[in-house]
């Protein structure tokens, strides 16, 4: 066994469901995050770790042109991610923005495809049609990635009518909470407002976490909306519970924000969370970073979300020096594989073009081109 | 009634032909002609209605579709036999609601979104363009789109630039969307069903002036399908082609032009994306002359698209080159007669064969 495949199949493990277990598929239940199952609390170590991993790999795979296109990287926001899907169950539907990698893997997706993606390759999530701002994972209730500022909250309020409308009209399916990311920068969108409105308007069971990182791309959140210090306001005037919470202490999101959840899918109203976070890198990977100060950046850093789980776990005696030595060689294992992976898998043949176009591609759609349906993507 | 779950992970939108109806060729349609006298909006409702009554996941959406029976009275009594839950009042956010019913087509649901009119589609040109035709593609074929965008379009009854507008041309653009445009109840009944059956978004172009036309409509079930133009007049002089409204346009016309002897095709194309081009070599090869007539403007219209297809496809059957007759290239005005003058009337129609033929 080389050591990549021993490193998969240890992750492999990780994924592996055993009833209550991180993987079991469902929340779990503990009211506090120090009353979670060690297992649960390690789960999220090696997922916050697995992401930054992920984007350290990703950056360089960048920077060597073999990623392509816009890349957003999510270093510094992980326990957001993991901490907010942690709450849910993993048929709950999840949508988010372009800065998706986290909520990817977070959500469950192999580094392989996640990675293959970016590259450009058949083995990628949407076999390298989408690139990395369009992560799509049918089995995990990931519906995309979504590349224009706050297009994904009308679709959250979407899939939240629709498990609503199975169970009713029906009867079908069962009581799911839909959680919508967005960028700060998605406060200012007028879809959102609009989305708001149906959501309270209707009793759609959908969360919208506001993952506020400060900046829309240069500009700081006190130049592009007003109020910026009391957001949760606007959520109220439309009936919407709303809740402030630090997003850089996993445990203390898991703590404010899990009974938001069971609420959220108890009584089918919706909720907005402005959960404080910071991204580490800049906007894109194209970003001078003159908006900001390096200074301002390692206040951040020393509040590190994932250094402060760590420590959190040794003083519970979750997890020792050693373990967190070889989880993250574990990780660092699997993302150098994800990259072999990537580097490795096919190109898509030049018929991909025209394949995933139309569900029923019947002749004369198109002048030029005569669309074919396409082949599933083995790993999804 | 279907009760699958909406999501399996085994289910590929784009490898597993999902179920269609069963589709029938012109000559196996139930007769054209009839005494099931119905309007077009009428054939409207009912195509929704027998739908939504076989499968619940077909639901509609939009401004006054309920407890007002309709702005323009097509979903009349449909709240009464289907219930607030299936046929749901919106708030006036176009672009919300449309993003809305993406995410719910996304999951496996069957959403018909009204716009009352496709003019107040722009607010929600983001979720119609971006992500309705494009999520198949963008998911690697994870995720589609079956999905039915409806309402008028075109010139209505002196509504000025805001309200009058086109607006094929610039979606038909869309790779991943089709485009229908019945001209007439028989068609708006039998489109419609195909449409909610399509496992792709549809847009789907009706016209207020049409909403009251009379015409034989089947009362049984029957689906048309999509890229098969209809024949509505049989001549030898010029083949005109169109769809929409101003198929009504050209069939006047060609009455007037009857009487001075001159005989043209009518050929009603039914849906602009697919493009039956079939069916206009043929009958370009009989008549040799094509005047396609088109109610947007002329740049980039698709009365440009078709005559470049059939520059492409049987320019050698031609006598002399293709024409085309648009709408004036003007904002649309608002008085009577000026807006009369700018539609591409049933004179202006005459005026241009009359000029082709020399
Ligand atoms: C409608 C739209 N306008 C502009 C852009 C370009 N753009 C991409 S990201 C971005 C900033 C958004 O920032 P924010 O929502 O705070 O998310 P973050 O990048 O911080 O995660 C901008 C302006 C876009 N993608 N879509
Ligand atoms: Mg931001």
């Amino acid at each position: 066994m080389t050591q990549a495949t021993a490193a998969s199949s240890e992750h492999t493990q990780m994924n592996t469901a055993k009833a209550d277990s991180p993987a079991s598929g469902l929340a779990p239940t503990a009211k506090t995050a120090t009353e979670l199952p060690k297992e649960v609390l390690v789960k999220w170590l090696y997922d916050m770790q697995l992401i930054r991993e992920f984007e350290n790999r990703t950056m360089q795979a960048y920077q060597q042109a073999k990623i392509g296109g816009f890349c957003h990287i999510y270093t510094g926001q992980e326990a957001v991610a993991v901490g907010t899907i942690g709450c849910t169950n993993s048929d709950d539907p999840v949508i988010t923005a372009y800065r998706d990698h986290g909520h990817a893997l977070a959500r469950g997706m192999s580094p392989e495809s996640c990675m293959a993606e970016m590259f450009g390759k058949t083995t990628g999530c949407a076999k390298g049609k989408g690139g990395s701002m369009h992560m799509f994972d049918r089995p995990n209730w990931l519906f995309g990635g979504h590349g224009i500022v706050s297009a994904q909250t009308p679709m959250g309020a979407g899939f939240a009518f629709s498990e609503k409308y199975q169970l009713e009209v029906m009867g079908i399916g069962k009581k799911k909470v839909t959680l919508c990311y967005m960028g700060d920068g998605a406060l200012d969108q007028g879809c959102f407002h609009e989305a708001q409105n149906l959501a309270s308007l209707w009793d759609l069971p959908v969360i919208y976490i506001l993952e506020n990182n400060g900046y829309s791309m240069g500009t700081a959140i006190n130049r592009h909306t007003a109020n910026s210090e009391n957001l949760i306001d606007r959520a109220k005037g439309y009936g919407i519970k709303a809740a402030k919470i630090d997003g850089l202490d996993i445990m203390n999101i898991y703590n404010e924000f899990k009974p938001i959840v069971d609420e959220c899918r108890e009584t089918s109203r919706p909720a907005f969370i402005d959960l404080k976070t910071y991204r580490y890198q800049g906007h894109s990977m194209s970003d001078p970073q003159k908006y900001r100060t390096k200074e301002e950046v390692d206040t951040y850093k020393d509040k590190d979300s994932i250094a402060k789980l760590c420590s959190d776990l040794m003083h519970m005696g979750h997890i020792d020096e050693a373990g967190w030595k070889s989880m993250r060689k574990v990780i660092s294992d699997i993302v150098r594989a994800s990259v072999e992976h990537a580097e490795n898998a096919p190109i898509p043949e030049a018929g991909e073009l025209y394949t995933d176009v139309y569900a029923n591609p019947q002749k004369n759609l198109s002048p030029t081109a005569t669309y074919t349906h396409g082949t599933k993507n083995p790993l999804m | 009634m279907t009760t699958m779950p909406m999501i399996e992970s085994d289910i590929h939108p784009a490898v597993d032909n999902p179920e269609l109806p069963a589709f029938l060729p012109n000559d196996q349609l139930p007769p054209f002609d009839g005494d099931r006298i119905i309007q077009y909006r009428e054939a409207l409702r009912e195509a929704m209605s027998e739908e939504m009554r076989k499968d619940k996941r077909v639901f509609l959406l939009g401004e006054e579709v309920a407890q007002y029976n309709g702005a323009y009275k097509i979903s009349q009594g449909m709240l009464d036999e289907f219930g607030p839950k299936r046929i749901i009042d919106t708030p006036i956010s176009e672009n919300g609601f449309a993003g809305m019913a993406i995410a719910a087509a996304m999951t496996g649901l069957r959403p018909i979104v009204e716009f009352m009119s496709w003019s107040f589609s722009f607010v929600a040109a983001d979720p119609i363009l971006n992500n309705a035709p494009k999520m198949l593609y963008m998911s690697g074929g994870q995720f589609g789109c079956p999905i039915v965008f409806r309402g008028n379009d075109g010139a209505g009854g002196q509504l000025a630039s805001t309200h009058s507008w086109c607006v094929e041309a610039l979606y038909a653009n869309v790779p991943g969307l089709k485009m229908a445009i019945p001209s007439n109840p028989y068609d708006a009944k039998g489109l419609l069903k195909t449409a909610i059956n399509d496992p792709d978004p549809v847009f789907f172009m009706e016209s207020e002036r049409m909403l009251g036309d009379k015409a034989h409509v089947p009362e049984e079930e029957y689906y048309i399908p999509f890229g098969q133009a209809r024949l509505a007049r049989e001549g030898d002089a010029v083949t005109l082609v169109s769809f929409g409204r101003p198929v009504n346009f050209c069939l006047e016309a060609a009455e007037t032009l009857a009487a001075e002897g001159i005989e043209v095709d009518v050929l009603d194309m039914r849906t602009i994306r697919p493009l039956d081009i079939e069916s206009i070599i043929e009958r370009v090869k009989v008549t040799n002359k094509v005047l396609v007539v088109d109610q947007s403007w002329p740049f980039a219209s698709i009365a440009s698209e078709v005559m470049a297809q059939i520059c492409e496809t049987c320019f050698d059957w031609l006598d002399s080159a293709p024409a085309r007759l648009n709408t004036a290239d003007v904002p649309t005005p608002y008085a009577k007669g000026l807006e009369y003058d700018y539609l591409p009337n049933p004179e202006r129609i005459v005026d241009a064969v009359r000029k082709m033929l020399g």
